[in-house]
């Protein structure tokens, strides 16, 4: 009798010290399905995910492959049953080719020599199987990330697995790559190649699955076809409780203009003009790579201003540094929040104050009493859960540092605030919260700058939305105006801007 | 039980140094039983008064993510000027003031080429070690300045209150140090460059000056240590200072800060210095051969970076 599901896990039960990362779990793969996972931060996907990949081994459970019973302890005993994981973060190595990344570990050799030959043909041939234009000699690190991406999923298909398993493979791709991508899963899905699919975004996932299965707290919660259900019960199965409303109802806005830019140009930003009102949210939106990060970094100083103009309350604004932007009131929030947003390796408490420390310090001396009412306030207006004030921030959950983050910059009283991609890999529930305090933030009269790739995000929180593309605004749309189509179609170049 | 192995993992992170000096000195005290005299105890810390003082500069560069190879190229110059302008002037003050200016100036000079210059810190001062050190064989012509003065001479060997002045140089030193780190915007500034620079510069911090003031910080205490140096040896020697890099970087890695920079403490670093001198002291108490302290400071050296990853591991597993 031919087994039904390639993979199946059964009561996995996965123990850290302390803590119960996975209980008593169960999962089934067919053949040729995308099966997404969903589940908010710490449901225990991510276990779930080294479990399967081999890089975690699981406290009790079986996993049965094609129906028998197996058992394996490394990433590489995974890959020889049939398995491999493409992680969020690549696993490439940037100075060496194409063919010797698909093939590392693994080079086909004749009397210990590399079969370079060999080596070339055998990569052509993943690649054409992928349809992919890249030279198997082409150096990785001249790729785009979008092709890099497709090298990981090659690398995949030369141990010949049968399940693979992806993590957030689209949060660094561009709209056309994610079109690409999701071809190549189909044509790998129709080889009969499952797929096991960890997304935040929940369009994709109801664009690409056949199947979802939500997890919460360590625990299954529920299994079915993506065709019956919806994103209402996806979200509330995923926190448990229905959310309300993911994003406020906004009220109209003030005319007073707040911040005036005009012919901004600077790294990947041409010719920049646009206006901010006390109190509003403005969206700008556009593909990865469209400018929109950079500009919000020219106006914040932290990258160079080649020419333009940039007025705020009427007065010309000349800032060369990061600094100069925080005491003439603008704040931001950046895009990469462990890169450039927090030290990971400090407390809640350090970073919060670290934008702000002269607020805290009187004649040269830290008040520390004074710094630690202030922490107590943002921990508690942000409702950020840390066991104490002293906890390090890496050690916190993706949206709870975003909130650190958003305090540390509050701290210092923008009356401009600039937020790039505030909701990257934060769960749904710190979502809402988010959107609430940016709604919040606007009634007491903060102007906010929200930079999104999400447009769903774009489109439900601003007032107005300006849409780029290669660096320069090439449309703004009102929220009366608004829809998905509209947006996408200025951003991706379908429609020319005026 | 999870809570006290908790504690346990905490204690030996945070004063893992304080733990091992104990452990050195109940040794010690049992194999070498003249070792616990307060004449020895305090000729220890005399002995280890100047490398712990560079040590303490070095744990200001450290904590940022840099390093300073230069502290004892630095150390012996400003010695050997301060001695040279004592000779001219025969005045104390100028003497003082010329070594420390000129350690201050020194470290300056590291600090604009790493953070304005934009170099590794480490060929930076790897470069400036082998000038100074061959300035202070230059300048000396291959032959130790004599100091007669002896107000100067006071610096190195003389006592308040039967304690060394070199060891109550090094207590004051050590409570800026920590006052500096602990309660000051600065010392704030200092961590988080270390923890991430990128993050500390777009929260409005100036990462060029903060540098450039921590390597000054290490130049200034390095023509401290070369003051000291020549008081109590009563010369300028034309190698002096060789070495003392290696055994300033060894203490601040003793005292359990982080060589990646952003996570540490200054009080363990003295601690880190007794470390080693201790293990000199003791093995010169038995009459070994010198030669072979090296190799257990190597060994020790080691033996601590090892604690020290397995205990973060274990610490960040609790968590």
């Amino acid at each position: 009798m031919k087994n039904e599901y390639i993979l199946e896990l059964k009561n996995i039960t996965k123990v850290f010290p302390g803590v119960k990362a996975l209980d008593n779990v169960h999962l089934s793969v067919k053949p040729g399905e995308v099966h997404a996972l969903c589940g908010e931060n710490g449901a225990g996907k991510s276990t779930l995910m080294k479990i399967i990949s081999g890089a975690q081994t699981a406290t009790s459970g079986d996993i049965y492959f094609e129906g028998k019973k197996v058992t394996y302890s490394t990433t590489k005993e995974a890959q020889n049953i049939g398995i491999s994981m493409i992680y969020q973060e690549f696993n490439l190595v940037p100075y060496l080719s194409v063919a010797e990344n698909i093939f590392m570990g693994k080079l086909p050799t004749k009397n210990g020599i590399v079969d370079w030959n060999k080596l070339y043909k055998s990569t052509q041939k993943i690649l054409d199987r992928l349809q992919l234009k890249i030279s198997p000699k082409t150096t990785v690190s001249n790729l785009t990330v979008g092709e890099m991406q497709m090298v990981e999923i090659s690398k995949c298909l030369s141990t010949d697995s049968k399940v693979i398993i992806m993590d957030e493979p689209t949060a660094a791709l561009t709209e056309q790559e994610i079109a690409t991508l999701f071809k190549i899963i189909e044509s790998l899905t129709s080889q009969g190649i499952a797929i096991i699919y960890i997304s935040h975004r929940m369009d994709e996932i109801f664009e690409i699955s056949d199947t979802i299965t939500v997890f919460r707290d360590g625990k299954h919660i529920k299994t079915m076809k993506t065709s019956d259900t919806n994103y209402d019960e996806i979200v509330s199965l995923m926190v448990g409780q229905n959310i309300e409303k993911l994003y406020p109802d906004r009220e109209k806005v003030s005319d007073e203009i707040v911040l005036k830019v005009e012919n901004l140009s600077g790294r990947n930003v041409h010719n920049v003009s646009f206006h901010l009102k006390k109190g509003e949210i403005l969206g700008i939106y556009g593909l990865m790579g469209a400018g929109n990060i950079e500009l919000s970094k020219i106006l914040y100083g932290a990258l160079r201003k080649e020419s333009g103009k940039v007025e705020v309350n009427g007065k010309e604004l000349h800032c060369t540094k990061p600094l100069e932007a925080i005491e003439k009131g603008i704040g931001l929030v950046p895009d990469d929040r462990k890169n450039e947003g927090l030290v990971l390796i400090r407390s809640v408490k350090e970073n919060i104050s670290l934008a702000s420390l002269k607020r805290i310090t009187k004649s040269g001396i830290l008040d520390r009493i004074a710094e630690r009412n202030a922490v107590k306030n943002s921990i508690d207006s942000m409702n950020i859960k840390v066991s104490s004030p002293e906890q390090l921030v890496g050690n916190l959950s993706g949206g709870n540092q975003q909130k650190v983050v958003l305090s540390k910059v509050l701290r210092a009283s923008p009356d401009i605030l600039i937020l790039d991609e505030p909701t990257r890999g934060v769960d749904v529930g710190a979502r809402a919260e988010i959107y609430q305090i940016i709604d919040i933030l606007t009634k007491q009269d903060k102007s906010i700058i929200m930079v999104s790739t999400d447009l769903t995000e774009i489109l439900g929180m601003s007032d107005r939305v300006l849409i780029m593309k290669e660096g320069r605004i090439v449309k703004e749309v009102l929220r009366k105006d608004f829809s998905q189509e509209l947006v996408i179609a200025y951003a991706s170049g379908g429609i020319k801007g005026e | 039980m999870n809570e006290t192995k908790k504690i346990f993992s905490r204690i030996m992170t945070q004063y893992r140094s304080f733990v091992i000096l104990a452990i050195i000195l109940v040794i010690a005290s049992v194999i070498a039983p003249n070792f616990l005299s307060f004449n020895n105890i305090t000729n220890v810390i005399r002995q280890v008064s100047i490398s712990a003082i560079l040590a303490c500069g070095m744990t200001f560069v450290i904590l940022t993510g840099g390093i300073d190879l230069s502290v004892g190229g630095i150390l012996g110059m400003s010695g050997a000027l301060s001695a040279g302008v004592l000779a001219a002037t025969n005045s104390v003050l100028i003497a003082v003031l010329v070594g420390l200016g000129f350690g201050l100036i020194c470290g300056i000079l590291n600090g604009l080429f790493i953070s304005y210059g934009d170099l590794p810190p480490f060929i930076v001062t790897l470069a400036t070690m082998s000038l100074f050190n061959g300035s202070l064989l230059l300048y000396t012509a291959g032959a130790p300045i004599t100091v007669g003065n002896a107000p100067y001479k006071f610096i190195g060997k003389g006592e308040l209150f039967n304690i060394p002045f070199p060891i109550i140089i090094l207590i004051i030193v050590y409570a800026i140090a920590f006052f500096i780190l602990t309660y000051t915007p600065f010392g704030r500034s200092v961590y988080s460059i270390g923890g991430n620079e990128e993050a500390t510069r777009l929260s409005g911090i100036n990462i060029k000056l903060n540098k450039t003031y921590v390597y000054a910080i290490s130049g200034l205490l390095s023509g401290l240590g070369g003051i000291i140096l020549t008081a109590r040896l009563g010369s300028a020697q034309p190698t002096a200072g060789q070495g003392y890099e290696l055994d300033a970087i060894a203490a601040v890695i003793l005292g359990g800060t982080s060589l990646s920079g952003g996570q540490g403490f200054v009080l363990p670093t003295v601690v880190g210095s007794m470390i080693l001198g201790i293990l000199t002291n003791v093995l010169t108490l038995l009459n070994v051969n010198p030669y072979v302290s090296n190799i257990l400071k190597g060994i020790v050296i080691l033996v601590a970076v090892i604690i020290d990853k397995k205990f973060k591991s274990l610490s960040a597993k609790a968590e």
